[in-house]
């Protein structure tokens, strides 16, 4: 029961995205087609799960024992840079069709605050190994699901008729302020 | 002289950050309650900002092209880290209400842009007038847009007016989630409008 608050707390109620505004230049970048968005919220959501599992084994044994705590931004940011690195060579020689299509945006995931948030938050709040894999995991989701909601409105602004000063981010931020109150909506559910 | 002081004056107008360069929005959105935290988190990111620039373009014919981003992002943590202790030891109660977002500022994609953009291409005098001038910029837009957050949200103006009441029933709204996606969005297009009247 605990596990399932966590899960439907950090897809829902405290969106990361959407609730706790992390990760939003790639939010208002790349979700212009759905599939770019798709691919997008699965690296995001590899990248993010593998980094709070190495995150929270860095804190653990080296952090911690060497009572160097207060290098941990430092720290974290180079696991994953690194961990993004090595998600880009597979998906080169793997999926060359998605690394395309993804372009820019995927070495950019190392300065995906929600990667680096979402790390810090666990730590923050003291998690466990399980649960910090399952707040890790829950919380790309939850991005993943707001990038491909926000994508398929966005699909929409093509054939509207927005005005032109609003045109490009202004309109984004806008949608995405209606489609942050429809996640308030979740508020209290718990 | 000249140069040194367009490099500076650009990031105020022509190409200031979260209007015109539309970087840096998780900062932007999420301390921007109040005008005081918007302030704090400005002084924060541009106290990075220039130290990353001028020490970025100081090495940028020693670091390696292939490793520069791996480079700049460490030079940029150890600001940060530098940051987070001075708040942590001099201003508690705003490194409290900024929590977690001082730790993230070395994902603010400004600072990164900077430094791949401009500063290792750019002698030191350069790269520091250009920190300094986003830093600015950057600052002046998170005051605007928590000011405008906080006096029709919460009412009133803590950091010009102290504790008075300016404005009898705020709309709470503004201070919530939604309401931080929205006023920005409504800021940038009135900016948009703004700088198409200059332009003609």
């Amino acid at each position: 029961m605990e596990y399932f608050e966590l899960i439907i707390g950090a897809i829902f109620i405290n969106n990361i995205l959407l609730a706790k505004f992390l990760g939003n230049c790639p939010f208002l970048g790349v979700s212009k087609k759905m599939d770019t968005a798709i691919g997008m919220g699965a690296a995001v959501v590899f990248v993010l799960t593998l980094a709070g599992v190495i995150t929270y084994a860095v804190e653990k044994y080296l952090l911690i024992p060497f009572d160097i705590g207060y290098i941990r931004t430092l720290a974290f940011i180079l696991v994953i840079a690194a961990l993004v690195q090595f998600v880009e060579i597979f998906m080169k020689k793997s999926i060359p069709a998605l690394y395309k299509s993804l372009g820019i945006f995927l070495p950019l995931i190392t300065t995906n605050c929600a990667v680096l948030g979402a790390a810090i938050i666990s730590i923050q709040n003291e998690y466990d190994l399980i649960k910090t894999i399952i707040f890790s995991a829950a919380s790309a989701v939850g991005f993943a699901l707001a990038l491909v909601l926000f994508a398929g409105v966005r699909e929409r602004f093509e054939i509207s008729r927005i005005p032109k000063p609003l045109q490009g981010t202004g309109i984004g931020l806008v949608m995405a302020g209606l489609l942050s109150l429809s996640f308030f909506a979740f508020k209290g559910m718990i | 002289m000249s140069t040194i002081a367009r490099e500076f004056t650009k990031g105020l107008w022509d190409e200031i950050p979260l209007f015109r360069i539309v970087l840096g929005l998780c900062p932007a959105l999420a301390v921007t309650t109040t005008m005081e935290n918007g302030l704090g988190m400005g002084v924060a990111a541009t106290f990075v900002l220039v130290g990353s620039n001028g020490l970025v373009s100081m090495l940028r014919k020693i670091i390696p092209n292939e490793v520069r981003v791996a480079c700049y992002i460490v030079i940029i943590a150890t600001f940060v880290v530098c940051v987070e202790m001075i708040t942590k030891a001099y201003f508690f109660a705003l490194s409290e209400s900024l929590g977690i977002f001082i730790p993230l500022i070395v994902v603010n994609c400004i600072i990164l842009g900077r430094a791949e953009a401009f500063a290792r291409k750019n002698t030191i005098v350069k790269s520091l007038a250009d920190g300094l001038g986003m830093g600015i910029g950057f600052t002046l837009a998170l005051m605007l847009l928590a000011g405008i957050r906080e006096l029709f949200g919460a009412g009133k103006l803590t950091l010009l007016f102290g504790d008075t009441i300016l404005i009898q029933h705020p709309f709470g709204f503004l201070q919530q989630a939604p309401g931080a996606f929205l006023a920005l969005g409504l800021l940038l297009g009135l900016m948009n409008v703004i700088n198409n009247k200059i332009r003609g």
